[in-house]
C-alpha cells in the first residue's frame, strides 16, 4: 500500500518530466547554429537535393507543426529516424542501452562491494594505516579524471602487457551470443557459450574498473564518514554497555544506519555512470549509449541526441523511485508513516 | 536457565561487594593540558544495596561509573591512581572479550536519553532478544518469552505491540522502560542509573525510578542512582555520596545526609531544592562557578565558593574525616555536627 503511495505520484511526474525535456531539447536543437539537412547531402549537394531532404525530414514545416509531431510521435515511442543510421532512434537506443547497463551494472556492482567494506574499516581504524590507505584510494577515485586513468590503464594491460582487451565487448573472432536480453554474460551463459562468457568479462574488466573507481572513492568516504557518525551514537553505547560483540555492533547496529544516508548517493552514483559511460565507452569504444551519443554529436544527428536525452531523463526519474524505495526498506520511519 | 549474576560469583557464602573504587584518580589529556577529572575518588557498593551518587553536571558521576564498566573511549584518558573492583575482578585487567561478557550480564547501565538509546531501524524485540541471547544460552524463542516477562514487569501491557514496534513509535517514558527492561534482563548483580529520569516529564519519573527499585530490591540487585537532582535521589537510597569537582565530600546513610548536612557544598544543595523553600521566598543558587579542572585551584575546590573558607582551605585538600559512618572532607569539620541549619525544612 504505501509503496503504491510513492510509485503512483512518481509516475504522473515522470510523465512531467519527459515533456519538459522534450521541449527544451526540442528548443535546443533548433537554437544550435547548423542545418541538418547539409549535413546528410552534403556539402556539393544542389539547392534541389537540399530541399527534397528537408521536405523528408519535415524540416521545411512551421517549428510548432515540428514540435506537435515529435511529441506525438513520442507518446508513441517513436523518438523519430536517426539522421545518420537512417534507423529508428529506439531501434538504435534498444541495440546501444544493454551495453551500458552491462557496464553500469558492473561497475556499480565492484563499487559497492569494495566501497562499503573499505569505508566501514576506515571509520572504525580511524586514522589507523587502513583509513590512510582508504582515503588515499578514495581522493585519487575522485579526483582523477576518467578518460586519463582509462587511457593509463589501456596503455599498460592492452598496449604494454598484452594481457586483457582495449576495445569492444567481446573478441572479434567470436560469434555474439543470440540476442535475449542484451547483456553478453547472461545471454553467454543462458546459451552455455563459455568462449563468449569469458571473453565478455575479460572485455568488462578495464572500462568497468575505470567507472567503479571513480564511484568507489565518492562511497567509501560517505560510508566512512556516516559510520562515524553513528558510532556516536547513544544506541552505540548502548548496545557496548550490553554487552553485544564488537562484531555484531558494527555490521547490525552501526552500518544499518550509516547506510541510510548513503542511499541517496548510490543513486546518485548510479546517474553519475550514465555521464561517466560517455568518456569511458568512447576510450574503450564500447558499444553503448556513451558511444552512440558522442558519434551523434558529431554529426548533429538531432533525432539520435534527443533521443538519447529522453531516455536518459527517464532513467534519472527512475534512479529516483529506486532510490526513494531503498528508503522504505531502510528506515523503519519512512516505512510506517509513509 | 538463568542464574542470577549474584549467585555465580558467591565463592564462600559472604556476598562479595557489586563496586569497589578505591582512591581513583582519572585525567583526560588534552592539547591544552590534562583534566583532572576524578580525584582520589572512593566508593563502595554493597551486595544488594541502593546508593545514590549526587552532584551537578560535569562533577565526575557518570565518568566514575564508566571508568568502572570501562566505557570511557579508550585510548582517550588515563588512571593515575587507585583501583576498580568489579565483583572483585579488575575490569582493567580484563581484555575486551571478558569485559563483554561482564557488561549486561554482571553490570548493566541505563543511559539519560531514551530517545536516542536504542537502535531506530531495529524492532524492539530483536533488541531485547539480541541482549539476552548475547549472554544466556536459550532459544529465540526462550528469550522472547523472558523479554515479554520483563516488559510486562515493567507494567507494560501490551508487551508483543511493543516487541513489534520501533523505538520512534513509543514515547520517552515507554523507550525508558524498555532500557530499563534490557537493563535487567540478564539479572545483573548492578545496575548503574545514569540519570534515568532526567529527560522525562516529571509525571512519569516516580513510576519510572519506582519500576527500578522495585524489581532491584526484588532481585537483590544492586543499583547506582546518579542524579543532579537530591532530593530525587534520596527517597530511593540507602546511602549517598555528594561529589563536587571530581572529588567526594561528603557520604554517609541518607537518613544522616540529609538531616545533618556537613559539608557546606551539600548544606547550598538542599538550600537550592524549591520543594524545601517556603512559598513565595527567594529561591537560592550557589554564587560562582565549579573550578577549572584544566588547572584546578590549590586546596580544597569548593573553598572559592565557600562561606566559611579560612586559610587552612587554601593550604592543602580536606582528606575525608574518618567518622563511623558519616564521612565528610571539609577543614572546617573537625567532628560531625548533629544539627546544621539546612535540615530545619527536611520533609
Amino acid at each position: 500500500m504505501t509503496i503504491m503511495r510513492i510509485i503512483i505520484p512518481r509516475f504522473v511526474m515522470l510523465f512531467f518530466v519527459v515533456f519538459g525535456v522534450a521541449v527544451i531539447t526540442f528548443i535546443i536543437s533548433h537554437l544550435i547554429p547548423g542545418d541538418p539537412a547539409r549535413m546528410i547531402a552534403g556539402d556539393r549537394a544542389s539547392a534541389e537535393t537540399l530541399m527534397s531532404v528537408r521536405r523528408d525530414l519535415g524540416l521545411d514545416r512551421p517549428v510548432w507543426d515540428q514540435f506537435a509531431i515529435y511529441v506525438s510521435n513520442l507518446l508513441h515511442g517513436d523518438l523519430g529516424t536517426s539522421l545518420r543510421t537512417r534507423r529508428s532512434v529506439a531501434g538504435d537506443i534498444a541495440t546501444f542501452l544493454p551495453a551500458t547497463m552491462e557496464l553500469g551494472a558492473i561497475s556499480l556492482i565492484l563499487s559497492i562491494v569494495i566501497g562499503i567494506p573499505l569505508g566501514v574499516a576506515s571509520a572504525i581504524y580511524k586514522d589507523g594505516p587502513i583509513d590512510q590507505v582508504a582515503r588515499t584510494i578514495s581522493v585519487c577515485g575522485i579526483s582523477m579524471p576518467v578518460f586519463w586513468f582509462a587511457l593509463v590503464l589501456v596503455l599498460l594491460f592492452y598496449a604494454k602487457l598484452h594481457i586483457l582487451p582495449g576495445s569492444g565487448r567481446i573478441d572479434m573472432g567470436i560469434a555474439l551470443p543470440t540476442r535475449i536480453t542484451g547483456f553478453f554474460l547472461i545471454d553467454s551463459l543462458l546459451e552455455g557459450r563459455m568462449d563468449a562468457f569469458w571473453s565478455s568479462v575479460r572485455h568488462l574488466i578495464l572500462p568497468s574498473a575505470v567507472l567503479a573507481f571513480a564511484n568507489l572513492g565518492v562511497i567509501t568516504r560517505q560510508i566512512r564518514a556516516s559510520m562515524l557518525d553513528v558510532l556516536q551514537e547513544d544506541y552505540i553505547r548502548t548496545a557496548r554497555a550490553s554487552g553485544l560483540r564488537r562484531r555484531v555492533i558494527i555490521f547490525n547496529h552501526a552500518l544499518r544506519n550509516a547506510l541510510i544516508p548513503s542511499i541517496t548517493l548510490l543513486g546518485l552514483a548510479l546517474g553519475d555512470l550514465l555521464y561517466g559511460a560517455v568518456l569511458t565507452e568512447t576510450v574503450f569504444a564500447w558499444p553503448g549509449m556513451g558511444t552512440y551519443v558522442v558519434t551523434s554529436i558529431q554529426t548533429l544527428d538531432f533525432p539520435a541526441i534527443m533521443g538519447f536525452t529522453v531516455v536518459a531523463s527517464i532513467g534519472y526519474v527512475l534512479i529516483n523511485l529506486i532510490v526513494d524505495i531503498a528508503y522504505m526498506f531502510a528506515d523503519p520511519q519512512i516505512r510506517e508513516i509513509g | 536457565m538463568m542464574v542470577a549474576a549474584s549467585e555465580i560469583l558467591k565463592p564462600t557464602g559472604q556476598k562479595p561487594a557489586a563496586l569497589t573504587i578505591d582512591g581513583l584518580s582519572l585525567e583526560f589529556p588534552t592539547y591544552a593540558g590534562a583534566i583532572k577529572a576524578l580525584d582520589d575518588v572512593t566508593i563502595e557498593i554493597g551486595a544488594s544495596e541502593i546508593v545514590g551518587l549526587v552532584g551537578e553536571s560535569g562533577c565526575g558521576k557518570s565518568v566514575t561509573t564508566m571508568a568502572a564498566t570501562r566505557l570511557l573511549p579508550e585510548g582517550r584518558y588515563r588512571v593515575t591512581a587507585g583501583s576498580i573492583r568489579l565483583f572483585g575482578r579488575d575490569p582493567f585487567a580484563m581484555d575486551e572479550t571478558e569485559l563483554q561478557d561482564v557488561r549486561g550480564k554482571l553490570v548493566s547501565t541505563i543511559f539519560q536519553e531514551p530517545m536516542s538509546a536504542l537502535n531506530p531501524t531495529i524492532r524492539i524485540g530483536r533488541q531485547l532478544v539480541g541482549v539476552i541471547q548475547r549472554h544466556e544460552a536459550v532459544s529465540e524463542a526462550e528469550a522472547e518469552r523472558t523479554a515479554r516477562g520483563i516488559l510486562k514487569d515493567m507494567l507494560i501491557a501490551e508487551p508483543e505491540r511493543i516487541m513489534r514496534a520501533y523505538p520512534f513509535e513509543l514515547s520517552g517514558g515507554m523507550r525508558q522502560r524498555v532500557l530499563i527492561a534490557m537493563a535487567f534482563s540478564c539479572n545483573p548483580g548492578l545496575i548503574i542509573a545514569d540519570e534515568p529520569t532526567t529527560a522525562l516529564d516529571v509525571t512519569v519519573q516516580a513510576v519510572i525510578l519506582r519500576l527500578i527499585l522495585d524489581r532491584a530490591k526484588r532481585t537483590g540487585t544492586s543499583v547506582v542512582f546518579i542524579s543532579h537532582n537530591i532530593a530525587v535521589v534520596s527517597q530511593l537510597c540507602d546511602r549517598l555520596y555528594v561529589m563536587y569537582a571530581g572529588r567526594i565530600v561528603e557520604s554517609g546513610p541518607t537518613r544522616a545526609v540529609l538531616e545533618a548536612p556537613q559539608h557546606p557544598y551539600t548544606q547550598a544543595l538542599l538550600r537550592c531544592l524549591p520543594e524545601r523553600v517556603e512559598p513565595k521566598a527567594e529561591l537560592e543558587a550557589i554564587p560562582g562557578t565549579v573550578p577549572n579542572l584544566l588547572d584546578p585551584p590549590p586546596g580544597c575546590f569548593y573553598r572559592p565558593r565557600c562561606p566559611e573558607a579560612n586559610d587552612q582551605c587554601f593550604a592543602k585538600p580536606p582528606s575525608m574525616a574518618p567518622a563511623p559512618d558519616h564521612i565528610v572532607a571539609c577543614w572546617r569539620r573537625e567532628t560531625i555536627q548533629p544539627s546544621i541549619k539546612a535540615s530545619e525544612a527536611t520533609q
